[in-house]
């Protein structure tokens, strides 16, 4: 968009939008949205707030410890996959079918099975990320040239040399695509998780601030959980461009 | 595939199966068939794992299809699955309808995407379901709630999809169609919508999934109706093999009807994927 | 040394004579962005009913170039003629066949060949009979109801080829419609089309790379000089098209015309 020549890159769109929840909270159009400008100022209150950070330490904590395992074992599924035919006949519609269900569902069950701590939350977060990660991983070992893989044997690459040397570099773009695509899945498992667990951490936080009808307080700790969302996706992204230039040289 | 040097069987070698090596001697196995035995092995275990049993609140295998065979037979799960689809289907079909209308704009008119990229793919990428207890507040607990939920989390991944598709139009196709002086209008109907309408597709078939989930979510946080509340409620009066059978259910049922999107997308989307590939 | 024609270099601005030239290209200047310099000054006549080939390394502007006579892309100066008209944009009288083919790959081959007519708002009889007759001759006769990814190149091209040829246009814009054909099939596509053409009644301007394929298939050539493109130089090899195309690729013309090419391109090469 261009505005006397000015050139306004399409974040700034985001403003309009920011003006128009403004407008429409301080017209007290819907109670349930406060103006942005009281939201802002209650975030700055709530982020200091101790109980605030000890629920997002905890959420954190849930958050890396349930993405280091889905990472680690949707990149080994993918690769499985990827090498061997019987597996991926077995596998591939048990992940196709985990990726898309609607795991929310599952939540009571695990509550039940594990209880309503951490322990459920971490398991919440590795099964709604590692099947998007697997699919990745898969679908950027299937796509590796068989050119290069002929390439290695050629030069006596042994087995392990091949994954780790070749098949892992060529499929690396796709793997980064699928661990940032699980991470923003982490995200909404892990809000998901502790809205329905809703005794520990943020979920807690939610029940209370939307009991009590403190609104501005719960749109404030959405908003915080939106710009961590978008952190964590904005960085694996980054990290992503750092390997397209090869995506983008390959047929 | 391994197969044997003497079988140059050509109607064997062309199954696309796999060999599986058992006690010393090979079967060869369609992927059909390993697909069913993984599934009978799963819900073995599942038995054995009920059997033992784990932990209280996990029934058998067979527990659990007795209670899917009772509360299909008296009426409750159907009546259930209507209340669920109803907002589903509206959900979708209202966030399919602008979804579709605001993508198609992104994708050919720079100021629309300019004004609504930025807020979808903010939209995308956070947890929005963290809104859905709010949703109660302002609509009650009826349909309009649930109808709600499923927009929110349904209507981004449409929306981008949309975007991308039409954005990304096969410039060759388009410089075709200009040379053969096709008109703008014709340019969008007959080049532009017929190239983006596989990734259409597969943005409402990802739309279904996530409005799944959005249902699902409100039913179990909100509004206790449909299958979302069969799950509750027997969890509350601690009927386990009840709510396991409403889980399993959901998913098998969610997972049936993704899959026969994404048949309908390869048949009458993709004719180059069709065959072979 | 041979009997090749060299024709003089149009220096300046020439009036479009439409009579014998149905397309007349003065001073065409071409810049991408400010700094990549395209084209520069291109001043050149296609006489009707002719074969012109425009030859030249990679980067020398030829697609650019017909891109320009085509109406999909804008000279930043000069201006082109068709039938001493100028062109601002694609025209009934030119039919493009693309590199890539640029077929509808949602679309069976009928409706494929048709679809410079359905644009045209023709009645859906009346085109799938037209592209019928033009898929007979284009030899896809039993292909009619197949999709695209279902026919090998050479075949895909013929579509394209059919495409072009069903909306009657006068000039045929050929953007090296063989390269992404393989060569057993790229031979006996050139001796079809030569075939065809010769019933059809065509201009054809043709963009390729291939020495042989231009010496083969031209009335005139046009050899390119590396960026910013200009003329090096307009051959006519002068070849008794009577001949059996075998004979025609033993000819000493022909043989000798090839040489002389290579010769010019080399340089740009060293």
């Amino acid at each position: 968009m261009e505005i006397k020549g000015i050139n306004i890159p399409p974040v700034f769109s985001l403003l309009i939008w920011i003006g128009l929840w403004e407008v429409v909270g301080r017209m007290d159009l819907a109670f349930i949205l406060p103006p942005f400008t009281a939201v802002i100022s209650e975030l700055t209150v709530l982020i200091v707030r101790p109980d605030f950070l000890a629920a997002a330490w905890m959420t954190f904590k849930a958050f890396a410890i349930g993405m280091f395992f889905a990472i680690t074992g949707g990149v080994f599924l993918g690769f499985v996959m990827g090498t061997n035919k019987t597996a991926n006949s077995i596998l591939g519609m048990w992940v196709n079918i985990l990726a898309s269900a609607p795991l929310s569902s599952l939540v009571p069950v695990l509550m039940l099975l594990f209880g309503l701590g951490q322990l459920t939350v971490i398991i919440i977060v590795a099964l709604f990320s590692i099947w998007i990660i697997t699919l990745d991983t898969y679908a950027g070992v299937l796509h590796t040239q068989n050119s290069l893989k002929e390439m290695g044997r050629s030069f006596g690459a042994s087995k392990w040399q091949l994954i780790s040397k070749i098949v892992f570099w060529s499929a690396l773009p796709e793997i980064l695509a699928g661990i940032r695509l699980g991470l923003i899945r982490a995200v909404k498992g892990i809000v998901i998780g502790q809205l329905l667990l809703s005794v520990v951490a943020l979920g807690r936080m939610f029940r209370t601030f939307s009991d009590n009808f403190q609104f501005t307080e719960f749109w404030a700790l959405t908003l915080i959980l939106f710009v961590f969302a978008l952190l964590f996706s904005t960085l694996v992204g980054l990290l992503e461009k750092r390997v397209e230039y090869y995506a983008g040289t390959r047929t | 595939m391994n197969a044997s040097p003497d079988s140059t069987n050509s109607a064997a070698t062309a199954l696309p199966g796999s060999s599986l090596e058992v006690s010393g001697f090979r079967v060869r196995l369609t992927g059909f068939q390993l697909r069913l035995i993984s599934v009978i092995v799963f819900f073995t275990a599942w038995q054995i794992a009920g059997l033992i049993p784990i932990s209280p609140a996990f029934p058998t295998f067979t527990a659990t299809m007795a209670s899917m065979f009772e509360m299909t037979f008296d009426g409750t799960m159907i009546a259930a699955y209507i209340e669920t689809l109803k907002p589903l289907a509206l959900g979708v079909g209202i966030s399919a309808t602008f979804g579709v209308a605001i993508g198609v704009s992104m994708g050919l008119y720079k100021g629309s995407r300019w004004l609504f990229e930025p807020i979808f793919v903010v939209l995308q990428a956070s947890p929005v379901a963290a809104l859905i207890p709010l949703i109660t507040y302002a609509y009650g607990i009826g349909l309009t709630a649930k109808t709600i939920a499923v927009i929110i989390l349904a209507s981004p991944i449409i929306v981008l999809n949309t975007y991308k598709a039409v954005g990304n139009a096969s410039p060759v196709l388009i410089q075709m169609c200009c040379s053969f002086q096709g008109t703008r209008l014709q340019q969008i109907w007959k080049v532009i919508i017929p190239n983006a309408a596989p990734v259409i597709f597969a943005g409402l078939r990802l739309g279904v999934a996530a409005g799944f989930i959005g249902v699902i979510l409100a039913e179990l946080l909100i509004t206790p109706t449909g299958i979302g509340d069969i799950i509750s409620y027997n969890r509350s009066i601690a009927n386990y093999p009840h709510m396991y059978a409403a889980v399993l259910s959901i998913i098998v049922f969610s997972a049936v009807m993704v899959g026969l999107l994404e048949k309908a997308e390869v048949r009458y989307f993709r004719p180059e994927k069709k065959r072979g590939n | 040394m041979n009997q090749a024609v060299h024709l003089p270099l149009l220096d300046e601005a020439t009036p479009a004579d439409p009579t014998s030239n149905i397309v007349a290209v003065r001073g065409i200047t071409k810049y991408y962005g400010t700094d990549v310099h395209a084209l520069e000054n291109i001043n050149l006549d296609f006489p009707t009913g002719q074969m012109t080939t425009l030859l030249g390394p990679s980067g020398c502007g030829k697609t650019t170039l017909l891109k320009i006579v085509a109406g999909l892309l804008e000279a930043t100066s000069g201006e082109v003629f068709v039938k001493g008209k100028p062109v601002t944009g694609p025209g009934p009288e030119r039919a493009f066949v693309f590199q890539d083919f640029a077929l509808l790959p949602w679309a069976t081959v009928t409706r494929n060949v048709a679809f410079g007519l359905e644009l045209t708002g023709a009645p859906k009889k009346e085109r799938e009979d037209i592209a019928r007759s033009f898929i007979d001759k284009v030899g896809l006769a039993g292909f009619e109801e197949k999709y695209p990814h279902e026919l090998s190149g050479g075949m895909r091209q013929r579509v394209g080829l059919a495409r072009a040829l069903a909306v009657d246009a006068d000039v045929l814009l050929m953007d090296e419609p063989f390269s992404a054909v393989d060569e057993q099939n790229r031979r006996k596509f050139q001796e079809d089309l030569l075939r065809l053409l010769s019933v059809e009644n065509k201009t054809v301007l043709f963009v390729t790379h291939s020495i042989e394929e231009a010496v083969y298939v031209s009335d005139q050539i046009v050899l390119l000089s590396p960026r910013p493109g200009r003329i090096h130089s307009i051959i006519r090899p002068e070849l008794d098209r009577s001949e059996s195309p075998d004979d025609i690729r033993r000819d000493k013309i022909y043989l000798d015309t090839v040489e002389e090419i290579w010769g010019n391109i080399r340089k740009y090469l060293e």
